[in-house]
Protein backbone atom coordinates (compact mmCIF):
# COMPACT_ATOMS: atom_id res chain seq x y z
CA UNK A 1 0.00 0.00 0.00
CA UNK A 2 1.01 3.87 -0.81
CA UNK A 3 1.60 5.87 2.28
CA UNK A 4 0.00 8.98 2.67
CA UNK A 5 3.14 11.04 2.10
CA UNK A 6 2.90 10.53 -1.66
CA UNK A 7 -1.21 12.30 -1.96
CA UNK A 8 -0.38 14.49 0.90
CA UNK A 9 2.74 15.70 -1.46
CA UNK A 10 0.79 15.71 -4.92
CA UNK A 11 -2.26 18.14 -2.99
CA UNK A 12 0.82 20.35 -2.10
CA UNK A 13 1.81 20.49 -5.69
CA UNK A 14 -1.37 21.20 -7.17
CA UNK A 15 -1.83 23.84 -4.53
CA UNK A 16 1.19 25.57 -5.30
CA UNK A 17 0.66 25.65 -9.30
CA UNK A 18 -2.85 27.26 -8.15
CA UNK A 19 -0.98 29.84 -6.25
CA UNK A 20 1.14 30.30 -9.02
CA UNK A 21 -1.42 30.72 -11.92
CA UNK A 22 -3.22 33.32 -9.32
CA UNK A 23 -0.56 35.11 -8.67
CA UNK A 24 1.45 35.29 -12.57
CA UNK A 25 -1.98 35.26 -14.59
CA UNK A 26 -3.72 38.67 -15.56
CA UNK A 27 -6.78 37.01 -16.66
CA UNK A 28 -9.42 37.34 -14.03
CA UNK A 29 -11.28 33.41 -15.76
CA UNK A 30 -7.45 32.20 -15.23
CA UNK A 31 -7.32 33.19 -12.01
CA UNK A 32 -10.39 32.19 -10.85
CA UNK A 33 -10.08 28.93 -12.80
CA UNK A 34 -6.63 28.29 -10.79
CA UNK A 35 -8.87 29.56 -7.39
CA UNK A 36 -10.71 25.89 -8.45
CA UNK A 37 -7.31 24.05 -8.80
CA UNK A 38 -6.24 25.11 -5.44
CA UNK A 39 -9.95 24.30 -4.34
CA UNK A 40 -9.35 20.59 -5.39
CA UNK A 41 -5.84 19.76 -4.68
CA UNK A 42 -7.45 20.46 -0.76
CA UNK A 43 -10.17 18.08 -1.67
CA UNK A 44 -7.50 15.46 -2.48
CA UNK A 45 -5.83 15.90 0.42
CA UNK A 46 -9.29 15.75 2.74
CA UNK A 47 -10.15 12.79 0.99
CA UNK A 48 -6.34 10.93 2.02
CA UNK A 49 -6.89 11.60 5.48
CA UNK A 50 -10.40 10.10 5.56
CA UNK A 51 -9.68 7.33 4.14
CA UNK A 52 -6.42 6.51 5.90
CA UNK A 53 -7.95 7.14 8.70
CA UNK A 54 -10.95 5.53 8.12
CA UNK A 55 -13.45 8.75 9.35
CA UNK A 56 -15.83 10.11 7.00
CA UNK A 57 -15.89 13.63 8.01
CA UNK A 58 -13.38 14.68 5.47
CA UNK A 59 -15.60 13.05 2.87
CA UNK A 60 -18.18 15.10 4.05
CA UNK A 61 -16.17 18.63 4.08
CA UNK A 62 -14.87 17.88 0.72
CA UNK A 63 -19.53 18.12 -0.06
CA UNK A 64 -18.72 21.56 1.45
CA UNK A 65 -16.27 22.40 -0.39
CA UNK A 66 -17.80 21.26 -3.40
CA UNK A 67 -20.74 23.20 -2.67
CA UNK A 68 -18.98 26.41 -1.73
CA UNK A 69 -17.43 26.13 -5.50
CA UNK A 70 -20.29 25.80 -7.22
CA UNK A 71 -21.67 28.56 -5.58
CA UNK A 72 -18.62 30.76 -6.00
CA UNK A 73 -18.38 29.55 -9.55
CA UNK A 74 -22.12 31.31 -10.06
CA UNK A 75 -20.61 34.99 -8.25
CA UNK A 76 -17.91 34.73 -9.48
CA UNK A 77 -18.41 34.39 -13.60
CA UNK A 78 -21.66 36.73 -12.83
CA UNK A 79 -19.15 39.42 -11.73
CA UNK A 80 -16.41 38.62 -14.49
CA UNK A 81 -19.61 38.91 -17.07
CA UNK A 82 -20.80 42.64 -15.18
CA UNK A 83 -17.76 43.49 -15.16
CA UNK A 84 -16.56 42.91 -18.80
CA UNK A 85 -20.01 44.74 -19.53
CA UNK A 86 -18.96 47.79 -17.25
CA UNK A 87 -15.41 47.89 -18.56
CA UNK A 88 -15.14 45.79 -21.99
CA UNK A 89 -12.19 43.66 -19.73
CA UNK A 90 -11.03 40.91 -17.42
CA UNK A 91 -7.67 42.41 -17.09
CA UNK A 92 -6.78 42.73 -13.76
CA UNK A 93 -4.48 45.16 -14.25
CA UNK A 94 -7.02 47.54 -15.62
CA UNK A 95 -10.09 47.16 -12.83
CA UNK A 96 -8.50 49.14 -10.29
CA UNK A 97 -11.55 51.17 -8.90
CA UNK A 98 -11.61 49.76 -5.42
CA UNK A 99 -7.36 50.39 -5.18
CA UNK A 100 -6.94 53.78 -3.50
CA UNK B 1 1.19 -7.32 -7.31
CA UNK B 2 -1.53 -5.16 -6.05
CA UNK B 3 0.72 -2.77 -4.35
CA UNK B 4 2.15 -2.26 -7.38
CA UNK B 5 -0.93 -1.91 -9.58
CA UNK B 6 -1.45 1.07 -6.97
CA UNK B 7 1.61 2.57 -7.08
CA UNK B 8 1.70 2.66 -11.47
CA UNK B 9 -2.05 3.98 -11.31
CA UNK B 10 -1.27 6.38 -8.65
CA UNK B 11 2.23 7.72 -10.55
CA UNK B 12 -0.14 7.45 -13.98
CA UNK B 13 -2.63 10.23 -12.54
CA UNK B 14 -0.75 12.54 -10.83
CA UNK B 15 1.89 13.22 -13.72
CA UNK B 16 -1.32 13.59 -15.33
CA UNK B 17 -2.58 16.15 -12.69
CA UNK B 18 0.43 17.77 -12.78
CA UNK B 19 1.27 18.06 -16.18
CA UNK B 20 -2.24 19.38 -16.71
CA UNK B 21 -1.97 22.00 -13.94
CA UNK B 22 1.38 23.31 -15.18
CA UNK B 23 -0.14 23.40 -18.80
CA UNK B 24 -3.32 25.05 -17.31
CA UNK B 25 -1.52 27.85 -15.74
CA UNK B 26 1.00 28.41 -18.62
CA UNK B 27 -1.39 28.32 -21.85
CA UNK B 28 -2.16 31.63 -23.14
CA UNK B 29 -6.02 31.20 -24.56
CA UNK B 30 -8.28 30.77 -21.97
CA UNK B 31 -10.34 27.74 -23.62
CA UNK B 32 -6.76 25.89 -23.54
CA UNK B 33 -6.55 26.11 -20.02
CA UNK B 34 -10.07 25.41 -19.44
CA UNK B 35 -9.46 22.26 -21.20
CA UNK B 36 -6.83 21.22 -19.35
CA UNK B 37 -8.57 22.09 -15.91
CA UNK B 38 -11.49 19.61 -17.11
CA UNK B 39 -8.39 16.97 -17.65
CA UNK B 40 -6.76 17.63 -14.62
CA UNK B 41 -10.00 17.59 -13.03
CA UNK B 42 -10.38 13.85 -14.68
CA UNK B 43 -7.36 12.99 -12.93
CA UNK B 44 -8.39 14.14 -9.31
CA UNK B 45 -11.46 11.85 -10.09
CA UNK B 46 -9.21 8.74 -10.39
CA UNK B 47 -7.28 9.70 -7.21
CA UNK B 48 -10.51 9.72 -5.23
CA UNK B 49 -11.21 6.40 -6.76
CA UNK B 50 -7.53 5.10 -6.04
CA UNK B 51 -8.38 6.31 -2.04
CA UNK B 52 -12.08 4.32 -2.41
CA UNK B 53 -14.16 7.10 -2.23
CA UNK B 54 -16.58 6.32 -5.33
CA UNK B 55 -19.37 8.57 -4.17
CA UNK B 56 -17.14 11.47 -4.14
CA UNK B 57 -15.40 10.62 -7.61
CA UNK B 58 -18.69 10.50 -8.96
CA UNK B 59 -19.76 13.93 -7.81
CA UNK B 60 -16.39 15.35 -8.90
CA UNK B 61 -17.24 14.61 -12.35
CA UNK B 62 -21.02 15.64 -12.29
CA UNK B 63 -20.06 18.95 -10.51
CA UNK B 64 -16.97 20.18 -11.53
CA UNK B 65 -16.89 18.92 -15.19
CA UNK B 66 -20.63 18.72 -16.00
CA UNK B 67 -21.46 22.14 -14.25
CA UNK B 68 -18.54 24.17 -12.56
CA UNK B 69 -16.45 23.98 -16.15
CA UNK B 70 -19.49 24.00 -18.91
CA UNK B 71 -20.27 27.53 -17.22
CA UNK B 72 -16.66 28.91 -17.10
CA UNK B 73 -16.36 28.10 -21.11
CA UNK B 74 -19.72 29.11 -21.49
CA UNK B 75 -18.50 32.11 -20.26
CA UNK B 76 -15.36 32.38 -21.89
CA UNK B 77 -17.31 31.64 -25.29
CA UNK B 78 -19.76 34.32 -24.53
CA UNK B 79 -17.27 37.13 -23.99
CA UNK B 80 -15.05 36.36 -27.05
CA UNK B 81 -11.63 37.19 -25.24
CA UNK B 82 -8.46 38.05 -27.12
CA UNK B 83 -5.43 35.86 -26.09
CA UNK B 84 -3.23 37.39 -23.18
CA UNK B 85 -0.82 39.17 -25.19
CA UNK B 86 2.85 37.82 -24.80
CA UNK B 87 2.39 36.13 -22.07
CA UNK B 88 5.50 33.89 -22.09
CA UNK B 89 7.84 36.73 -23.82
CA UNK B 90 7.60 39.69 -21.16
CA UNK B 91 9.53 38.89 -18.39
CA UNK B 92 9.44 40.92 -15.22
CA UNK B 93 10.75 40.44 -11.91
CA UNK B 94 7.25 40.08 -10.24
CA UNK B 95 6.50 37.09 -12.72
CA UNK B 96 10.08 35.55 -10.78
CA UNK B 97 8.88 36.63 -7.62
CA UNK B 98 5.58 34.70 -8.16
CA UNK B 99 7.67 31.69 -9.03
CA UNK B 100 10.37 31.71 -6.22
CA UNK B 101 7.09 32.28 -3.72
CA UNK B 102 4.95 28.73 -4.92
CA UNK B 103 8.21 27.37 -4.86
CA UNK B 104 9.06 28.23 -1.55
CA UNK B 105 5.33 27.22 -0.42
CA UNK B 106 5.39 23.93 -1.91
CA UNK B 107 9.09 23.30 -0.20
CA UNK B 108 7.08 24.34 3.21
CA UNK B 109 4.20 22.34 2.62
CA UNK B 110 6.49 19.47 1.24
CA UNK B 111 8.63 19.07 4.21
CA UNK B 112 6.05 19.43 6.80
CA UNK B 113 4.10 16.45 5.36
CA UNK B 114 7.47 14.27 4.85
CA UNK B 115 8.57 15.66 8.08
CA UNK B 116 5.10 14.47 9.71
CA UNK B 117 3.75 12.24 8.13
CA UNK B 118 6.61 9.61 7.13
CA UNK B 119 5.64 6.06 8.08
CA UNK B 120 2.77 7.13 10.25
CA UNK B 121 -0.51 6.44 7.88
CA UNK B 122 1.20 3.30 5.68
CA UNK B 123 -1.95 1.60 4.15
CA UNK B 124 -5.35 2.62 3.77
CA UNK B 125 -8.36 2.06 6.64
CA UNK B 126 -9.89 -1.44 5.90
CA UNK B 127 -13.64 0.26 6.60
CA UNK B 128 -12.40 3.09 3.70
CA UNK B 129 -14.32 1.00 1.23
CA UNK B 130 -17.49 1.12 3.11
CA UNK B 131 -17.12 4.74 3.91
CA UNK B 132 -17.03 6.04 0.41
CA UNK B 133 -20.20 4.66 -0.86
CA UNK B 134 -23.37 7.05 -1.52
CA UNK B 135 -25.40 4.95 1.28
CA UNK B 136 -22.80 6.15 4.44
CA UNK B 137 -22.39 9.07 3.27
CA UNK B 138 -26.13 9.97 2.63
CA UNK B 139 -26.14 8.53 6.24
CA UNK B 140 -23.77 10.91 7.87
CA UNK B 141 -25.12 14.38 6.00
CA UNK B 142 -28.40 13.48 6.99
CA UNK B 143 -27.88 12.52 10.69
CA UNK B 144 -25.26 13.83 11.99
CA UNK B 145 -24.27 16.96 9.94
CA UNK B 146 -28.01 17.66 8.91
CA UNK B 147 -27.42 21.83 10.39
CA UNK B 148 -24.51 22.37 7.93
CA UNK B 149 -26.44 20.29 5.32
CA UNK B 150 -29.27 22.70 5.38
CA UNK B 151 -26.69 25.47 5.37
CA UNK B 152 -25.54 24.42 2.25
CA UNK B 153 -28.42 24.80 0.63
CA UNK B 154 -29.44 28.18 1.88
CA UNK B 155 -25.92 29.26 0.45
CA UNK B 156 -26.84 27.88 -2.73
CA UNK B 157 -29.95 29.58 -3.11
CA UNK B 158 -28.18 32.94 -2.25
CA UNK B 159 -25.65 31.98 -4.68
CA UNK B 160 -28.23 32.00 -7.43
CA UNK B 161 -30.39 35.12 -6.31
CA UNK B 162 -26.88 36.45 -6.41
CA UNK B 163 -25.64 35.61 -9.63
CA UNK B 164 -29.22 36.69 -11.62
CA UNK B 165 -28.85 39.97 -9.91
CA UNK B 166 -25.01 41.08 -10.59
CA UNK B 167 -25.70 39.62 -14.19
CA UNK B 168 -28.94 41.53 -14.94
CA UNK B 169 -28.71 44.37 -17.21
CA UNK B 170 -30.27 46.76 -15.73
CA UNK B 171 -32.08 47.33 -11.93
CA UNK B 172 -35.74 47.78 -12.35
Amino acid sequence: MLEINYYLILSALLFSIGVLGVLVRRNAIIIFMSIELMLNAINISLVSFSSYLGEISGQIFVFMVLTVAAAEAAVGLAIIISLYRNKSTVNIDEINILKW
Amino acid sequence: MEWKLELILFVLLSVMAVFSAIMMVTRRSPINSAIFLIINFFASAGIYLLLQAQFIAVIQVLVYMGAIMVLVIFVIMLLNLQDESKLSEQFSYKKLTSLLLSVLLFCLLGFSVFFGFSGKFTSISGEAEKLGTAESLGKELVLAYSVPFEIAGLLLLAAVVGAVVLAKKSFD
